[in-house]
């Protein structure tokens, strides 16, 4: 149920994303969420892709600083409340969300959001036990 | 004039003068130092065939490699209870370059420094106001003991704290100032702040040194303070601040030859070179006692002029200094070679780091950027670690030289590679442009 997710490195510079979404484009991979993290010397692009291994090595060749990492993609009832509930499982466990964001996509009549928790296996059991939807890879790719 | 009757003395008696003293010199690091003396055994030197100073392009030349060797107080040429006092530098490698001297080598550095301040009309009637950093680094104290050897009245406020600076100046009525070119242009700068003008105070003259600094900064430092602005010049390992100053002709800077004898060399084959040509500053101690360097290998490229000067004074002038002949850059006055920020950088990433040095002036002031391009190994996906990484290289950088810096994280291959090998420095100042 862990699904992948590709980190790019970008100077707080023009031009950079444009040149990620452009690699992205021109190898056919289509982007699924994303979302950027910010300071004021420089961002990271955080992107859920149909292809993540084949993103990761196109844009190692094209020089960036790329990294993977594992998150859980959570469907989230679309209404008022419905993300609340989801993250009141994680709090009363103690896990801690390092960050969130949501799905460019719907899945049907829910939304979904991916979260990165540091406890990833445990933070899936209890999400799971609730009966909370997850995602896997595969169906999250293929949005 | 401090010491008319030795600065002016006729170069024939000045030569004679050098020639008595350098025969003794090398005696006494042959017989007390073994480095030199296994130098001097392996060149085939006996200390008896050094006769005059023309002899001396036989000597072995000895190397900053050489004392950070021989680190701390191997090279010292005296006993321990001799030594009455250490100073130092930072190394190449995070080793400090160790320097001693004894009761006598004080009173030599109080002279050549109070002919130093000489150079620029000081006399027992002004308030100097020294502003050089005081501690391990030779700057503060070395100006210190000329001042106090001239009868100058000497308040030494050491480097920093720009506001009581100017205060001190104004209430106290300094009429000399010693510390960097930068921190006198930053200081005017900040004067208006406090309501002070800079034209009211009683300030005549200015000993600048520690870094380098162009015509159009004396320029500049002349017009704002309405001041003469010195420049001197001195490393620790011959003494310190004093081993060449300018007089007020401001044409050059006079090596007090009775102590260091210059030469100029070719940095790639060691030959001497001809007067009047551009090459490496080799100064030969003739007469410390703890530590006698012999024609030591400075890395500074200058010019030497035997010709008298307009002044009077015998002793020969040395150009400003004009570069280097390593990649050494003096930031705020902090030598800083880029190998210790590699070695830093090292540490922290534990691959080999790709970076860049971007040195600048903002407004008047030195200023630092490390750009580090952010490895595979380096990259997190966490903004808290990215910018933990930052702050430490940042800390380290403080710790290991002392000085602080801006860390900027740059994305792989941003910064320029020309065959292979990236450019580690970008100098914005142009400090050595004449």
């Amino acid at each position: 149920m862990k699904v992948k997710q590709i980190s790019i490195f970008l100077e707080n510079k023009s031009g950079r994303l444009a040149k990620v979404t452009k690699v992205l484009g021109d190898h056919q991979i289509n982007i699924r969420a994303l979302s950027i993290a910010d300071t004021t010397d420089f961002g990271i692009l955080r992107l859920i892709v149909n292809e993540p291994e084949k993103a990761y090595q196109v844009l190692k060749e094209q020089g960036f600083a790329v990294s993977a990492t594992e998150v859980i993609a959570v469907q989230v009832p679309d209404k008022p409340g419905g993300l609340a509930g989801t993250l009141q499982i994680l709090e009363d466990c103690k896990i801690n969300i390092e960050y969130m964001y949501a799905f460019v996509g719907k899945s049907g009549a829910d939304a979904m959001v991916v979260i990165r928790v540091e406890q990833i296996d445990r933070a899936i059991e209890l999400l799971q036990q609730a009966g909370i939807t997850l995602l896997s890879g595969k169906e999250v790719y293929t949005v | 004039m401090w010491n008319p009757e030795m600065e002016t003395l006729p170069r024939s008696e000045l030569e004679k003068i050098q020639a008595d003293r350098l025969r003794k010199a090398v005696a006494r690091v042959y017989h007390n130092v073994p480095f030199y003396r296994e130098k001097l055994d392996q060149a085939g030197i006996k200390p008896e065939d050094i006769k005059s100073v023309k002899d001396l392009r036989r000597l072995p030349f000895t190397t900053k490699q050489d004392l950070r060797d021989n680190y701390p107080f191997k090279l010292f040429s005296v006993p321990q209870d001799e030594v009455v006092r250490i100073h130092a530098s930072s190394g190449t490698t995070g080793k400090m370059t160790v320097v001693g001297y004894t009761k006598g080598d004080l009173a030599v550095w109080a002279e050549v420094m109070a002919r130093t301040l000489g150079c620029g009309g000081v006399t027992n009637r002004d308030i100097v106001q020294i502003a050089y950093g005081y501690g391990l680094f030779t700057g503060g104290l070395g100006v210190h003991y000329g001042a106090e050897r001239i009868g100058a009245t000497v308040i030494p406020i050491s480097g920093g704290n720009t506001k009581r600076q100017l205060q001190i100046m104004q209430d106290f009525g300094s009429t000399a100032l010693a510390c960097t070119p930068s921190y006198a242009l930053y200081m005017a700068e900040s004067a208006p702040e406090q309501g002070i003008s800079l034209g009211d105070l009683r300030l005549k003259v200015g000993f600048f040194g520690a870094e380098p600094w162009s015509n159009n900064m004396r320029k500049e430092i002349e017009a704002v303070w309405n001041i003469k602005a010195i420049d001197i010049f001195g490393l620790s390992e011959i003494i310190g601040p004093g081993v060449s100053s300018e007089c007020l002709e401001q044409n050059g800077l006079h090596v007090w030859e009775d102590h260091f004898i210059p030469e100029i060399i070719d940095p790639a084959t060691g030959e001497v070179l001809p007067y009047g040509e551009k090459g490496e500053l080799v100064f030969t101690c003739i007469t410390k006692e703890a530590l006698p360097l012999i024609r030591y290998r400075t890395r500074d490229i200058s010019i030497l002029y035997p010709e008298p000067c307009l002044c009077g004074r015998t002793h020969m002038r040395m150009n400003r200094v004009l570069g280097r002949t390593d990649d050494m850059l003096i930031i705020r006055g902090v030598n800083v070679f880029p190998s210790q920020i590699e070695s830093v950088l090292l540490e922290i990433g534990e691959t080999e780091p790709h970076y860049q040095l971007i040195v600048d002036r903002d407004g008047n002031l030195d200023d630092l950027e490390i750009w580090v391009e952010v490895s595979a190994e380096l990259f997190s996906d966490e903004v808290r670690k990215l910018e933990e990484l930052g702050a430490k290289i940042k800390r380290e950088i403080m710790s290991t030289l002392g000085i602080s810096a801006r860390v900027k994280l740059v994305e792989p291959k941003t910064i320029p590679r020309s065959e292979g090998k990236a450019k580690r420095v970008v100098d914005r100042r142009d400090v050595y442009i004449r």
